[in-house]
């Protein structure tokens, strides 16, 4: 049960039953939606956008805790920054919960809660699908991404 | 040719044990493995079945003594290859009932086959304006190659809708065949919610509309007896691998009269009966359908879950999984916060559900990790999870080696997501 418990962290699941920044924001500067056709995870992402700072961000749509809590906490972690910076940040996460990166990394902050998730391959990309979504928000590619 | 020669090779391992019995447990080597350090609780068979040790057997028995190409050689190998594979077809003509071997094609899968037919048959028989019916319970390989087919010839796909529980409106299908209904195409029993369609009365329904019927018996032959000419359909599809038979292996049933009037699929060798550059003239059937060298030992191994099948005895088979279906049912829907989706009066083996505040990958997951293996997710029938407003279900499906054991595993296993998820 240990490394299901680091999966499902008490703060991986208090986001998931709670999301925070949970919705749309209309209008906006930015938008994506993200698919996970393998369990049927749909994210939407709308961002406002002042001098390439993130200044609001909201997500929507419906998945399983990983990718709600992943997607909660990534609304928190990315307001006021940059693209680039942002980048950096999902590299790190990327890292992570693929195993090659360092939970004890600071920089992580409380995105190191996902550290656990690098132990069930197959839930990998419920992990990263807001990422993705939110990196297709900043191409504005209105196609919808897909992890697949 | 005689049927002994697919008769299950293993020592000891008595074809007659009964469902769900230790000696029956003890013919499937993989249940011995363990997963997550747990003992492997297998409840993902509408995924596809473990397989007996006959029939890894009989695979590993065509490579060490059998091995060669078939209908392609003078030689002794070549020569009992073929026996073997001609054999095999006579096997799945008895269990299914057919009237002639010839009526059987081998194919890679029930997908395979239904691809086939829309591509031989559909491509002659459909105009601009005719119409197939398909039914709201379909896997996606029931419903793509017609939508491919009906996009290419300007027909129309009409979907027979679906009740809250997971059947088919009554008098909706009959009221969707029209004159111009070319081909009905539905499944038998529902992968994803486990109802059994009422097949006969459709099949009798669509052939007075004249419409050509086309049965998904995938979910089906694994879990009951079938007999196509009792049931008076005109082709009938299923895949191996969901019937404790090799990956790859599957079968397009047809009656030999509309075989023989389709022309061939893919070209290539075997289908042919003389090639010259100036044309070629087809192979009769079945091998008109079957261009290239078969998975001859797949098949063989086939014929061997088949003949293993029917010493356990179908009926056999139906009463132990209708017996766990009712007793997972209770339990399950008794559990507070746990909904079974698919309420059908009729079932087969098929269980999904959902928890309340829990997402079905995470019910996987979990499971999983205490050594229990469900599906999560859309089951391939995308279109049914939204008729139902949902994104997955879990569901646990049951084959001829699970027990009560099995459920209680997944009961408790269910209480322990509840409780790791607070709900
Ligand atoms: C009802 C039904 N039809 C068709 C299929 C497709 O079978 P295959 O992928 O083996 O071709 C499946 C497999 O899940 C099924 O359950």
């Amino acid at each position: 049960m240990s490394d299901l418990g680091d999966l499902y962290h008490d703060m991986i699941l208090g986001h998931a039953k709670a999301p925070r920044n949970f919705g749309k924001l209309d209008p906006c500067d930015a938008s994506a939606l993200g698919h996970n056709p393998l369990c049927g995870d749909r994210i939407g992402v709308t961002l406002l956008l002042s001098q390439g700072r993130v200044t609001d961000v909201r997500f929507d749509g419906s998945g399983c805790a990983i990718c709600t809590a992943s997607a909660s906490l990534m609304t928190e972690g990315v307001k006021g920054r940059t693209r680039a910076e942002i980048d950096t940040v999902f590299q790190r996460v990327h890292d992570l919960v693929t195993g090659k990166g360092d939970p004890e990394d600071p920089e992580l902050g409380k995105l190191a809660v996902f550290g656990g998730v690098s132990e069930f391959p197959m839930r990998v990309k419920c992990a990263t699908l807001p990422w993705h979504t939110l990196n297709a928000a900043f191409d504005n590619s209105n196609a919808p991404v897909s992890t697949e | 040719m005689s049927a002994a020669l697919f008769s299950p090779a293993a020592p000891g391992a008595s074809p007659s044990a009964s469902p769900g019995s230790p000696e029956l447990r003890a013919q499937f080597p993989i249940l011995a493995r363990k997963v997550h350090k747990q003992p492997l609780i297998y409840l993902d068979n509408a995924a596809t079945t473990q397989k007996p040790q006959c029939v890894i057997d009989a695979l590993t028995h065509c490579y060490t003594h059998w091995n060669a190409n078939v209908h392609r050689g003078v030689h002794l190998l070549s020569q009992e290859a073929t026996e073997h594979y001609e054999g095999a077809r006579k096997v799945v003509a008895q269990f299914i009932g057919a009237a002639l071997p010839e009526e059987i094609v081998f194919v890679r899968g029930a997908t395979e086959g239904i691809n086939l037919v829309a591509q031989t048959l559909g491509r002659t028989q459909l105009s601009k304006g005719d119409e197939v019916l398909i039914t709201g319970l379909e896997h996606h390989s029931n419903i793509v190659p017609w939508q491919m087919l009906c996009a290419e010839r300007g027909a129309t796909l009409r979907v027979c809708p679906i009740t809250d529980a997971g059947e088919l409106v009554p008098g909706a299908f009959d009221a969707l065949l029209a004159s111009r209904t070319k081909i009905a195409a539905f499944s038998w029993v529902s992968n994803a919610l486990g109802t059994v369609n009422p097949v006969a009365a459709m099949c009798r329904a669509a052939k007075r509309a004249g419409a050509i019927t086309l049965v998904d018996a995938c979910q089906a032959v694994p879990h009951f007896a079938v007999n196509v000419q009792e049931l008076d359909c005109d082709f009938l599809v299923f895949s191996g691998h969901k019937l404790y038979a090799p990956n790859g292996s599957g079968v397009l049933w047809g009656r030999k009269a509309l075989l023989e009037s389709m022309p061939p699929w893919q070209g290539g060798g075997d289908m042919i009966a003389s090639v010259t550059f100036e044309g070629s003239t087809w192979n009769h059937v079945p091998h008109k359908f079957e261009a290239g060298t078969p998975d001859y030992p797949a098949v063989a191994g086939m014929a061997t879950a088949l003949q293993w099948l029917q010493a356990i005895g179908l009926q056999r088979v139906q009463a132990h999984e209708a017996a766990l279906l009712a007793e997972a049912t209770e339990r399950i829907s008794a559990i507070k916060g746990v909904r079974i989706i698919g309420t059908a009066a009729a079932k087969a083996s098929v269980l999904s559900f959902v928890i309340d505040g829990v997402h079905p990958h995470d019910i996987g997951t979990i499971l999983d990790r205490k050594g229990i293996a469900i599906r999560a997710g859309h089951h391939c029938a995308q279109p049914v999870m939204d008729r139902l407003g949902l994104a997955a279900t879990a569901r646990a499906s049951f084959g001829v080696s699970n027990t009560s054991a099995d459920i209680d595993a997944l009961v408790e296993g269910i209480v322990a997501v509840q409780k790791l998820f607070g709900a």
